[in-house]
């Protein structure tokens, strides 16, 4: 009896021990790309709070590390970094849908692991205020009597996430998505641009680039692409959903690690990320940066990257984007 | 609108001491940052970003922080480029062209001096600009579709001439390869990779500012070191002034740069980079033979560096009037207010009033500051000339370098310079001009997809570009800058010697 009791104490002490073993040394967040973009903030603004709320003991130290949309930094932390366990690197739904595309090179989503995410963008079809399409029906009937006449503009690349966007409404409405006509503009606000002056009708951007302009009343948004309806200044915007084309677009923002980060650093930092993603200080961030609730970390969130890396890879095969 | 009172009610949040310590500081800063070849006015701004979050300054503190950086690095840019033929940012580019000829013939001061004049009456200009037409304006950057912005490209290459030096073959070969440089990376349009040899580095392609000081730092070491072994000529320091005859020679040239300068500004996605260049050759069409441009012609410094600053200026109208980033620099500023808690859109001068306005009056006193702060550091800029060469040279290479690898953390960056140098060194070596292959460069890339754009949305119909008065305009200015070199030629054989003595 007493013995057990001993042998207790001295597995719980170890397990606690172990759970309480890892504290990052000079921990480092990885944004993929330069300075002042989507990467870049979530690296700075989680590393600034994880700080501020002691969940680290120090000060995280960002690196801008630019190229290939985000795959120089994924072959530097696979092929150099395997093992660090004070390294977490800033990821979104452009890092999955390039790997699903093969555009990492010989790199695949298992090669790192999933840490979580903690806020997210949603996608949003907007026309201009004074387009004929007061509707997202509306626009949907004359998209399909002639896919020509309907220029869609977006702010990334052929098939980046503006594209995926219309080609998953076109797909819904039952449109071939191989004659949805796609212009790429140089990031949101060129193509918002371009949607003002007319050049382009349809601008399937994301919530918080289109806001400014819809309050202002620049623009109409005729859907956003979430699975239920977003806070105030779009709280009375329906759905796709809602309006029968069933199309979501989550921009998460959130991280992933190496893979061969020690187990107990993963947990720590999944831990601190939930604490986070619990602070009320957070909450403001997210507002004040118009991004919208959405938390997953550790398992869950590996489980929801793989099936999404999945989905872009059939999705992307069958809409012709890759072979 | 009643501008006086916003105005004054601007002045008022400018001159409070900590804005008016802010925009000191950001004007500084900006200086070194645009005398500094390596770190540009973008990565500049972008780096002192989270400082703002950091020290929690109010949103229109942080923005008049970041704008005094934004000017500074516009100002500081000439100076490299005058002392050095090293270009400071992408739009001092062209300057070096008269401007190192100048230094060479110990005329560094007045040249410096006059793009600190030139920088500060256009920066003035162009803030005048931004408050009495800024919503007129916003609406005809609007109008420029994929058409315009084709043809506008087109007129840049029209100016191809102008920096081409004796020899237009070489000229238009130089070209050619900143238009095959300009094709490397993932092509937007069709998501497929070109010349990029499975190198994920290549993806985004080739990064200006590293070509930029391979082609012209590390080209200009290396020439050193050859004239090191055959006896080097050391350049004079010169007067440090500028003299009021020199003044008034250069004034003609200071408007037209910022006018142009800052009408291109305001379009989004053309910058100060295509500014510099197109007033450079407008001002050496607008003189004809009359010029000495390309051997040392003042107006050629005080043309691109007041068009690159008014473009400054005009890159804030689409941001301010509505929210949407003009240049890089701008895109950054916009995420950093919208952080902030200000969304930059069409109803920020009714929402904030005390940012718009008090950004408006601290651009006023940005700009006497920085002259009054840039004046005097003429003189230690020209003092640099005395030290040797095969010290300053490689000093300034170092921090090139430095600054490069800063900002993109990326060994294959430096590599990559050091190859465009050796290319440099061969080009110089064979006579062939250098800036063209940087006008290809960065026209190129926009070329090719603004015109991939526009047949896309005309679904492939051609008449696209010749429609609408504005593309129009501008083929007609393209083919007036191309032909007119024959034209004045003819006509204006008269007194090549008139400025030649100023």
């Amino acid at each position: 009896m007493k013995r057990n009791t001993w042998l207790v104490l001295v597995i719980s002490a170890w397990i606690s021990s172990l759970a309480f073993a890892f504290t990052p040394k000079n921990p480092e967040c990885i944004a993929p790309a330069g300075a002042g973009g989507g990467w870049d903030f979530t690296c700075r603004s989680v590393g600034q709070l994880l700080f501020e709320l002691k969940l680290v003991p120090q000060q995280i130290k960002v690196t801008n590390m630019t190229g290939g949309g985000g795959g120089v930094a994924f072959a530097h932390v696979v092929a150099q970094r395997n093992e660090d366990a004070n390294l977490i690197i800033a990821a979104s739904p452009a890092t999955t849908l390039r790997l699903a595309q093969g555009q990492f090179s010989r790199f695949s989503e298992n090669d790192v692991r999933w840490l979580g995410a903690v806020a997210a963008d949603f996608g949003v079809i907007a026309v201009k205020a004074d387009s004929p399409y007061k509707t997202l029906g509306d626009l949907m009937a004359a998209w399909k009597a002639d896919p020509s006449k309907i220029a869609v503009g977006g702010g990334s690349a052929v098939g980046g996430q503006d594209h995926m966007k219309v080609l998953l409404l076109a797909k819904a409405a039952g449109i071939d998505p191989r004659q949805v006509k796609y212009v790429p503009f140089d990031g949101g606000g060129q193509a918002i641009t371009s949607l003002l002056g007319g050049f382009i009708q349809v601008f399937p951007g994301d919530a918080s680039e289109v806001r400014a302009q819809f309050e202002a009343g620049t623009v109409r948004v005729l859907a956003v692409l979430a699975s239920k309806r977003l806070p105030a200044p779009y709280a009375s915007i329906s759905t796709a959903k809602e309006l029968g084309y069933n199309v979501e677009w989550i921009v998460w923002r959130g991280f992933y690690v190496p893979k061969g980060m020690p187990i107990e650093a993963y947990e720590y930092w999944s831990n601190a990320l939930k604490k986070l993603g619990q602070s009320s200080q957070w909450a403001k961030i997210r507002q004040d940066n118009s991004l919208g609730e959405f938390f997953m970390a550790g398992a869950p969130f590996q489980v929801f990257i793989a099936r999404q890396v999945s989905a872009f890879r059939n999705l992307s095969k069958e809409l012709g984007l890759i072979k | 609108m009643d501008t006086l009172p916003l105005l004054a009610n601007g002045f008022s949040v400018a001159f409070q001491p900590l804005n008016l310590f802010l925009v000191f500081i950001g004007a500084l800063v900006g200086t070194l940052i645009g005398v500094l070849p390596g770190i540009g006015p973008i990565s500049g701004v972008a780096l002192l970003v989270p400082l703002t979050f950091a020290l929690r300054l109010p949103p229109e503190s942080a923005i008049i922080l970041l704008a005094g950086i934004y000017y500074g690095a516009m100002y500081g840019g000439s100076t490299t480029s005058i002392l050095l033929n090293i270009p400071g940012e992408t739009s001092s580019v062209v300057t070096t062209l008269d401007g190192h000829q100048l230094a060479r013939q110990g005329r560094a001061g007045p040249a410096l001096a006059v793009a600190a004049w030139g920088s500060f009456i256009a920066g003035t200009l162009s803030v005048l600009g931004l408050m009495l037409l800024g919503p007129l304006l916003a609406q005809w950057a609007i109008r420029f579709g994929p058409a315009e912005y084709f043809a506008l490209m087109v007129f840049g290459f029209s100016t191809l001439s102008a920096l081409a030096g004796k020899n237009m073959a070489k000229a238009l070969v130089a070209t050619l390869f900143g238009l095959m440089l300009a094709t490397v990376g993932l092509d937007p349009q069709s998501n497929v990779a070109r010349y990029t040899f499975g190198q994920l580095k290549l993806y985004d392609g080739m990064d200006f500012l590293v070509v930029a000081i391979g082609l012209f730092a590390v080209s200009e070491v290396l020439m050193l070191l050859e004239e090191k072994a055959s006896g080097a000529t050391k350049a004079a320091v010169g007067r440090v002034y500028l003299s009021l005859k020199e003044f008034l020679f250069s004034l003609g040239a200071i408007f037209r740069g910022g006018i142009l300068g800052f009408l291109i500004g305001v379009l989004p996605g053309a910058g100060a980079s295509i500014a510099s260049f197109v007033s450079y050759t407008v001002e050496k069409r607008f003189h004809g033979p009359r010029g000495r441009f390309g051997q040392g012609d003042l107006r050629g410094v005080a043309a691109p560096e007041s068009a690159n600053n008014a473009a400054a200026g005009g890159a804030m109208i689409p941001l301010l009037t509505l929210g949407l980033p003009g240049s890089g620099t701008t895109a950054i500023m916009l995420g950093a207010l919208s952080s902030l808690g200000v969304n930059p859109g069409p109803q920020m001068f009714q929402q904030h009033p005390q940012v718009v306005w008090g950004l408006i009056a601290s651009m006023y006193v940005g700009n006497a500051m920085l002259l009054v702060l840039n004046l005097p550091l003429v003189g230690l800029f020209v003092r640099l000339l005395s030290v040797p060469r095969w010290f300053l040279l490689p000093a300034v290479l170092a921090v090139s370098f430095i600054g490069v690898y800063a900002v993109n953390n990326s060994p294959f960056d430096l590599l990559l310079m050091t190859l465009f140098g050796l290319v440099g060194y061969l080009m110089r070596k064979l006579d062939f001009p250098l800036a063209p292959v940087l006008l290809g460069l960065v026209l190129g890339n926009l070329m090719e997809i603004n015109l991939r754009r526009a047949l896309a949305i005309s679904n492939g119909d051609w008449g696209v570009l010749f429609s609408g008065p504005i593309a129009i305009t501008l083929w007609a200015l393209a083919v007036l800058s191309l032909a007119s070199p024959w034209v004045l030629s003819r006509f204006a054989k008269r007194g090549s010697l008139d400025d030649a003595e100023v």
